[in-house]
C-alpha cells in the first residue's frame, strides 16, 4: 500500500535516520551511560557495592514498601473499575478524574501532603506524638507516599477494558443465580487478568522507583528508612559513584524488566497498557 | 447485578483516604498565615524565581517535544524497518526509568567531561549544572506522552485524505500544513500539555542536573523541601498549592484550546 513517489525515497530515509539518531542520543544514551558508570572498576566491585549492609536493607525496604503498596492500590483500582466500568451513576466521569489526579501532582507535593498530615507540626502530629506513633520518617510514611504515587496505575488500566467489555456476562452468571463474589472470580477476573497483571507490574515499577515523594517522607536514616533510589543519592552526593551506579544499574534492570514484561503482556491480552 | 455498593464503598474509601485527605491539608495549611502572610510568603524573589524557571522550563521542553514525538511517532506508524518493536519499547523508557536513575544518568551524560557534555563544551555549551539541563532532563521524561498521544491518532488518519491532496496537486509541505497537522493538532495539543504537566513538578531526574542554585536553577519542588527541611510547613504548602493552581489553570486553557481545534 505504500504508494510515495520514488522521488520521496532519499526523503524518507533521512527523516528515518534523524528519527532514530534522536531515540538513541535522548533514550538509549542515558541507559547506557548508567551501565557504563557502574562497571567501569569491573563487575565484582559493582557487585560488592550491592552487597553492603546499607544497600541491602535499602533493597529489602524497597520489596517491603511495595509489597504492601501494591496490594492496596490493587484492591482499591479493581473495586473502582469495576463501580465506573459497570454501573451508571452520576459523578463517574468525576470519579475517574479524581482517581488520576496523583499523576498530575508533583512527587514532593506527593510527600508533602503526608507531613502536613502526620508530621510533628502537623493536623495528627500531637496526637500521634503522645502515642508514641512515627509515621513520618518511618516506615508508614514510606508506604502512604507510594500508595498515594501509584494509586491511578491500577484503576486506569482497568476502567477501558471493562467498560468495553460491558456488564452482559456478569448479568447472565447474575440470573444463573452466582453471587457477586463467584461472578467476579469466575467471570470478570478471568477477562481482565491481563491487563489486571499490566496495572500490577506497572504499579510496582514505579512504587519500587519512586523518588521525590518517598524522599520528602523519609529522613534519610541509613539502613533504616531509605529505599534504594534514596540510597542512590546518598551514595552519589558521598562520592561514591561506583557504588551508586551500581544501585542504578539494578533499578535500571528493574525497568526494562518490566518493560519486557509489558511486552508480553501486550501480546496476550489485546489492550495496550498505557504507562501515562 | 450486585456488588455496586461495595466497590464504591470501597473506592470512595480508598480515594478519601489517600488522596482527598492529604490534598485537603494541602489546601488548608498555607491559610494559616493568613491571606497577606500567604501572599508576602509566594512574593519572596527565590520563589518567583524558583516558580518562573519551573514553568517556563517545562513549557519549553513541552515544546521542544512535540516535534521530537511527532517525527518519532511518524517513523513508528508510517514507516517498516529492523528495529521498529525496539524503538517502541525504548519510548517507555522514560516512564519505566526511576527518576533517580534518569537523574543520574542524564549528569554523567550532560557533565563537563560526559559523552555528550564534553563536545557540547568544546562549543562553548554548558548543559550540567545549568538550567540548560533542568530541560534536558524534562525532555526527557516528557517525550513519551507526546509520542504514545499522538502514534493512534496517525495511525487512523485516512492516508486517502493525503493522496487527494497530492492528486489535486498540493506538494509535501502543503499536505503537511493543509492536511496532516490539522489533524493532528489535538493531539499534539494533548501531549504538550501531558508533557508540560509531568515537567514542571519533576523532581528526581532534575536535581541531579540542576546545580540547584537558589535564584538561578533551583526548581519549585526543590524549594518546597528546602523550606519544609526548615519546618517552615506553611511556606512549603503554599509554594506547592502555587504550583498546583498554575499548573491548572494552563491545563485548563491547553483543554480550551484543544477542544476549539476539534470543532
Amino acid at each position: 500500500m505504500r504508494r510515495l513517489r520514488d522521488g520521496n525515497h532519499f526523503l524518507r530515509l533521512s527523516v528515518l535516520l534523524v528519527a532514530i539518531a534522536l531515540a538513541c542520543v535522548i533514550l538509549l544514551l542515558p541507559l547506557a551511560a548508567v551501565f557504563t558508570e557502574a562497571l567501569r572498576r569491573g563487575i565484582p566491585v559493582a557487585l560488592q557495592a550491592l552487597a553492603d549492609p546499607d544497600a541491602w536493607a535499602a533493597i529489602q525496604l524497597t520489596l517491603l514498601v511495595a509489597a504492601i503498596a501494591v496490594p492496596v492500590n490493587t484492591v482499591g483500582g479493581i473495586a473502582a473499575a469495576w463501580c465506573i466500568a459497570k454501573f451508571e451513576f452520576p459523578g463517574r466521569r468525576f470519579l475517574l478524574a479524581l482517581i488520576e489526579l496523583p499523576f498530575s501532582v508533583s512527587p514532593v507535593i506527593s510527600g508533602l501532603v503526608w507531613v502536613l498530615l502526620f508530621g510533628a507540626h502537623g493536623w495528627f502530629g500531637e496526637w500521634l506524638q503522645e502515642r508514641n506513633i512515627q509515621i513520618i520518617f518511618a516506615l508508614p510514611g514510606l508506604v502512604l507516599a507510594t500508595i498515594f504515587v501509584t494509586f491511578p496505575f491500577v484503576a486506569r488500566t482497568l476502567v477501558p477494558l471493562m467498560q468495553e467489555q460491558g456488564r452482559g456476562a456478569e448479568e447472565a452468571a447474575a440470573t444463573l443465580g452466582a453471587s457477586g463474589w463467584q461472578i467476579f472470580r469466575r467471570v470478570t477476573l478471568p477477562d481482565i487478568r491481563w491487563a489486571l497483571l499490566s496495572g500490577i507490574l506497572l504499579c510496582n515499577a514505579r512504587a519500587m522507583g519512586e523518588f521525590g515523594a518517598v524522599s520528602v517522607v523519609s529522613g534519610h536514616i541509613r539502613g533504616e528508612t531509605n529505599t534504594m533510589p534514596l540510597h542512590v543519592e546518598i551514595l552519589y552526593n558521598e562520592y561514591q559513584f561506583v557504588a551508586a551506579f551500581a544501585v542504578a544499574a539494578l533499578l535500571a534492570l528493574l525497568a526494562l524488566v518490566t518493560l519486557g514484561a509489558k511486552a508480553l503482556l501486550e501480546r496476550h491480552g489485546s489492550s495496550r497498557a498505557s504507562l501515562l | 447485578m450486585p456488588g455496586f455498593g461495595l466497590s464504591l464503598g470501597v473506592a470512595l474509601l480508598w480515594l478519601g483516604l489517600i488522596v482527598l485527605l492529604p490534598l485537603s491539608a494541602l489546601a488548608a495549611r498555607p491559610w494559616t498565615l493568613g491571606l497577606q502572610g500567604v501572599l508576602d510568603s509566594l512574593a519572596d524573589p527565590r520563589v518567583l524565581a524558583a516558580l518562573r524557571l519551573s514553568f517556563l522550563s517545562a513549557l519549553a521542553a513541552a515544546a521542544v517535544n512535540v516535534p521530537i514525538g511527532l517525527l518519532l511517532a511518524w517513523v513508528m506508524v508510517r514507516e517498516n524497518f529492523p528495529g521498529r518493536r525496539w524503538l517502541d519499547a525504548a519510548i517507555d523508557l522514560p516512564f519505566a526509568l526511576p527518576t533517580a536513575v534518569a537523574g543520574l544518568a542524564l549528569t554523567a551524560l550532560y557533565a563537563p567531561n560526559g559523552w555528550l557534555g564534553a563536545p557540547l563544551a568544546a562549543v562553548g555549551l554548558k548543559v550540567a549544572y545549568t538550567p540548560l539541563g533542568i530541560g534536558v532532563a524534562m525532555l526527557f521524561v516528557g517525550l513519551p506522552f507526546v509520542v504514545r498521544s499522538v502514534e493512534p491518532v496517525l495511525r487512523d488518519l485516512p492516508r486517502e485524505a493525503e493522496e487527494a491532496a497530492a492528486t489535486l496537486g498540493a506538494d509535501g509541505v502543503q499536505t503537511w500544513w493543509r492536511v496532516i497537522l490539522p489533524a493532528l493538532l489535538p493531539a499534539l495539543l494533548a501531549g504538550f500539555a501531558m508533557a508540560f504537566a509531568r515537567a514542571v513538578g519533576e523532581y528526581g531526574s532534575v536535581i541531579f542536573i540542576a546545580g540547584n542554585r537558589p535564584m538561578v536553577s533551583e526548581i519549585a519542588p526543590l524549594l518546597i523541601v528546602v523550606r519544609l527541611e526548615q519546618f517552615d510547613y506553611a511556606g512549603a504548602s503554599a509554594v506547592g498549592l502555587a504550583m498546583l493552581v498554575l499548573a491548572f489553570i494552563i491545563l485548563l486553557a491547553l483543554n480550551l484550546l484543544q477542544r476549539r481545534n476539534r470543532g
